[in-house]
């Protein structure tokens, strides 16, 4: 289970369904906690003790109109649990914002949960655009992203970009 | 070449002629908004310089006054983060409401303008003509540096609207139509004219705009008309405007006709609203245990106004607790000063402090496993408004104060009749 630095995720999938939101995935009584905290809750509404069965490396598969809702930073949970990729079928496309800033690839596959299976181990090549499941080699592509966004994703985020542009101190600077 | 209006407006931004669906635009943002939650983000007080001050503002609403230190520590940020970067449009607790009712009462939103804040309903602002849209707190770190960002152009589908909006039909029961029949459009626009449109009041366009992202359109939009730019005109003669409209044979993805003097309340079933609204009568009588009338959606005024002429001379059916936000300072105070909170109040219902609050379930009117709510504000997903094991109805916010008087979900038309009876 690894992502390395040209963007090839490997990992083994779970797989949701259709119009899962963001308030599922990040319910508002967890807003009041640390980021940390608030992982431990993730689809708190349908799929309750789901993080606890999470490994890092892992990727999250759902259907369409993924991530339908709240601006709430749902990609950082994802990442704090270990989450390396999404694939979904449709996103919502402010949730697919926040979580390409946030540094975390999400691709968007149409046939995605016949394609993948839960519990099948696939391999994402983000810059190419071709996803195979290592069980059976089967293989499909799907649209790349623009080359400024493969740009933010090999750099890990908005954020880092913006910190080596020189827009953002970095935290140690500030404090000190 | 003939644009829809979000094609107009990302190209001017973008400084191009045109642009067609599926590009994408680096556009300049003209107002950028940051609210009290964003302030979770430590980075935000690693900026080294904002883009441009007088292009930004910071408006306290989801969680104020503070209900946690969690929540009290993000003010701390907003008020060293206004003063260190010198933001003069800081809307901080006494001045704030929610985010996209003082972008509307101060003019911050205009025809043609690119309008960026974290909030997905930041589509609210549509309604004056401004390609506005959620995007996300990393996104308006990096538009508060840069004062810029990416927009991919959607393709637009447009509502023509004919006939006259009968005067009990709110914005919400004209949104919960077109999302019952037509369901979502993701990745899309929606566009709104037509000889119709000039009988929907500014009210009823915001409720509409900020609901899109609902059946999670990209932006919301209509054309800055003459009730659009008079509006304007009234809350700050000094504003720049034009009006802004789509050009007579642009292209759509589908134009949808409504007739208006068709459309009738209807009530969004829990879950979603996509696909899943009816009529009221076909829910009726579903017993309630909380009404609440509020958010960036139904908070307004005039939501106000029609829920007191609802509930007047009524009392709340014993058992129901109706809450009442208003969306913001200033409607709160004119809703005082013209006796809609003591006609709320004598009737029963609680009026609460301007915030988001009870809309997302987090610091009041949180519901309980196993109760049923009816919301005239954004969202009806399971969870959303507190337990998971509660049920979330959403309706007008007539339908709403009609269903506390009732105890059940009813149609405004019985409890006004028995008023007249």
């Amino acid at each position: 289970m690894t992502t390395t630095d040209d963007l090839v995720v490997t990992g083994r999938a779970w797989v949701f369904g259709d119009d899962v939101n963001t308030d599922d995935m990040y319910p508002g009584f967890a807003m009041k906690m640390s980021t940390q905290e608030a992982s431990r809750f993730m689809f708190d509404a349908t799929r309750p003790g789901w993080p606890d069965l999470v490994e890092p490396g892992d990727i999250v598969v759902a259907g369409r109109n993924f991530g339908l809702g709240s601006s709430r930073p749902v990609a950082e949970l994802f990442t704090t649990l270990g989450i390396a990729a999404l694939v979904a079928e449709q996103y919502n496309s402010l949730f697919l914002r926040n979580c390409l800033n946030f540094g975390l690839p999400a691709v968007t596959i149409t046939d995605a949960t016949r394609f993948i299976t839960e519990g099948d181990v696939v391999t994402l090549e983000i810059e190419n655009g071709t996803a195979r499941v290592e069980a059976t080699g089967a293989e499909c592509t799907f649209a790349r992203f623009p080359e400024f966004l493969v740009e933010m994703l090999r750099r890990g985020g908005l954020i880092r970009q913006l910190e080596a542009a020189g827009h953002l101190r970095s935290p140690a600077e500030s404090t000190a | 070449m003939p644009s829809t209006l979000i094609e107009k407006i990302l190209s001017r931004a973008a400084g191009l002629d045109s642009a067609t669906p599926g590009e994408i635009l680096t556009c300049a943002v003209d107002m950028t908004v940051v609210i009290d939650v964003q302030f979770a983000m430590t980075r935000l007080m690693d900026v080294v310089a904002v883009h441009d001050p007088d292009k930004v503002a910071i408006v306290m609403d989801h969680a104020v006054p503070a209900p946690t230190v969690r929540d009290a520590t993000h003010g701390t940020r907003a008020r060293a983060f206004a003063h260190q970067h010198g933001i003069e449009r800081f809307f901080d607790v006494g001045k704030h409401g929610i985010v996209h009712q003082v972008i509307a009462e101060n003019g911050l939103a205009t025809p043609g303008s690119v309008v960026a804040c974290t909030d997905s309903h930041t589509c609210a602002a549509g309604a004056f003509g401004a390609a506005a849209r959620g995007l996300g707190p990393a996104e308006i770190l990096q538009i508060l540096c840069t004062g810029k960002t990416w927009h991919r152009v959607p393709p637009t589908i447009r509502y023509e609207l004919v006939g006259t909006k009968p005067a009990h039909v709110n914005g919400k029961d004209l949104f919960l139509a077109i999302a019952a029949q037509y369901g979502d459009a993701t990745d899309h626009a929606l566009e709104f004219g037509g000889p119709g449109l000039a009988s929907v009041p500014m009210a009823d366009r915001r409720t509409i705009a900020t609901q899109g992202a609902e059946v999670g359109a990209d932006f919301t939009l209509f054309p800055a008309d003459a009730l659009c730019l008079d509006h304007l005109r009234a809350i700050d003669h000094r504003l720049a405007l034009e009006p802004v409209d789509a050009d007579h044979g642009a292209t759509y993805a589908a134009v949808r006709r409504i007739d208006l003097n068709q459309v009738d309340a209807m009530v969004a079933r829990p879950g979603t609203v996509i696909n899943n609204a009816v009529p009221v009568a076909e829910l009726e009588p579903t017993p309630i245990d909380q009404a609440f009338i509020g958010s960036c959606a139904n908070g307004q005024l005039t939501d106000l106004e029609e829920a007191a002429r609802v509930v007047a001379g009524h009392r709340v059916a014993p058992g129901v607790r109706l809450i009442v936000t208003p969306a913001s300072q200033q409607v709160y105070r004119e809703a005082v000063e013209r006796g809609y909170v003591s006609t709320l109040m004598d009737a029963g219902a609680v009026v609460t402090n301007s915030t988001c609050g009870a809309c997302f379930g987090y610091h009041m009117g949180v519901l309980a496993p196993g109760e049923v709510c009816v919301t005239a504000s954004t969202r009806n997903f399971r969870g959303r408004m507190g337990s998971t094991e509660a049920s979330v109805y959403m309706a007008s916010p007539a339908t709403v104060a009609a269903s506390a008087i009732a105890g059940s979900i009813v149609s405004s038309k019985h409890v006004m009749e028995g008023t007249s009876a």
